[in-house]
């Protein structure tokens, strides 16, 4: 769950997650385009490359190439988490592959 | 000093001849055999003595990575101004043509950009008026 609030953390990143629940599936260029379009953001796409490499080690986003383009997708599972450890507690988690640490524990030293 | 003519690096000048004519809808201006290659180019209907596309064959070795590594990120290389973007992108849908990117609105103009099923990926672009 930290990688996911880590790249939660970041504006860019979740402007460019608001981006990818707009269009399906978008290129690079289609995400820098909508960043600037909708944000008037305009860093570089290298810059913007790296902010999605973070999203994709935080499994908030997910690539896949059909023939010659990559195009990324926006993946919500890793925020369920969040609502069934604190928002709906009582609701039966869904069976997790790997076990979190027990809600009732801090997770961290702020 | 004037544009005259700019170029598309296509991976075969058959299809690239029948794509810019037959679907987007330019017209042949040079189309002469150079060895190899011929020196193909085409015009647009609305200004034909205007600038020249020309479809360059993409043979050197160092263009085909070029040519990945761009139209991997969707990026379009070469832009062709239209009136209506959603129009052209509902016309050229119904011929086949893919889009990587739907139009979308972004600003000063809405733009979409397509396959050009010669290894590019160029861009629509209108302007608001």
């Amino acid at each position: 769950m930290a990688d996911v609030f880590k790249a939660l953390a970041d504006p860019t990143r979740r402007a460019i997650l608001d981006g990818l629940t707009e269009n399906e599936e978008q290129t690079l260029f289609e995400i820098c385009s909508r960043l600037y379009a909708t944000q008037r953001l305009s860093s570089s796409r290298q810059a913007i490359s790296q902010h999605i490499s973070v999203l994709e080690e935080s499994g908030l986003v997910e690539t896949s190439r059909r023939g010659r383009y990559k195009l990324h997708r926006i993946n919500t599972a890793p925020l369920e988490p969040i609502v069934t450890r604190w928002l709906r507690p009582t609701t039966p988690a869904p069976t997790a592959d790997t076990p979190e640490t027990p809600p009732p524990t801090p997770e961290e030293n702020p | 000093m004037r544009l005259h003519q700019f170029s598309v690096l296509v991976d075969d000048q058959d299809t690239a001849r029948t794509f810019y004519t037959e679907i987007l809808g330019f017209q042949v201006r040079h189309d002469i055999p150079m060895g190899e290659a011929r020196w193909l180019t085409v015009v647009s209907p609305e200004d034909p003595d205007g600038t020249e596309l020309v479809l360059e064959p993409s043979m050197h070795p160092a263009v085909p990575p070029f040519k990945e590594a761009l139209v991997a990120d969707g990026i379009p290389f070469t832009s062709f101004a239209v009136d209506d973007v959603h129009a052209e992108h509902a016309r050229l849908t119904g011929l086949g043509v893919a889009f990587t990117q739907p139009p979308m609105d972004v600003g000063p103009a809405i733009m979409a950009v397509l396959d050009d099923t010669c290894g590019n990926l160029i861009q629509l672009l209108q302007h608001k008026t």
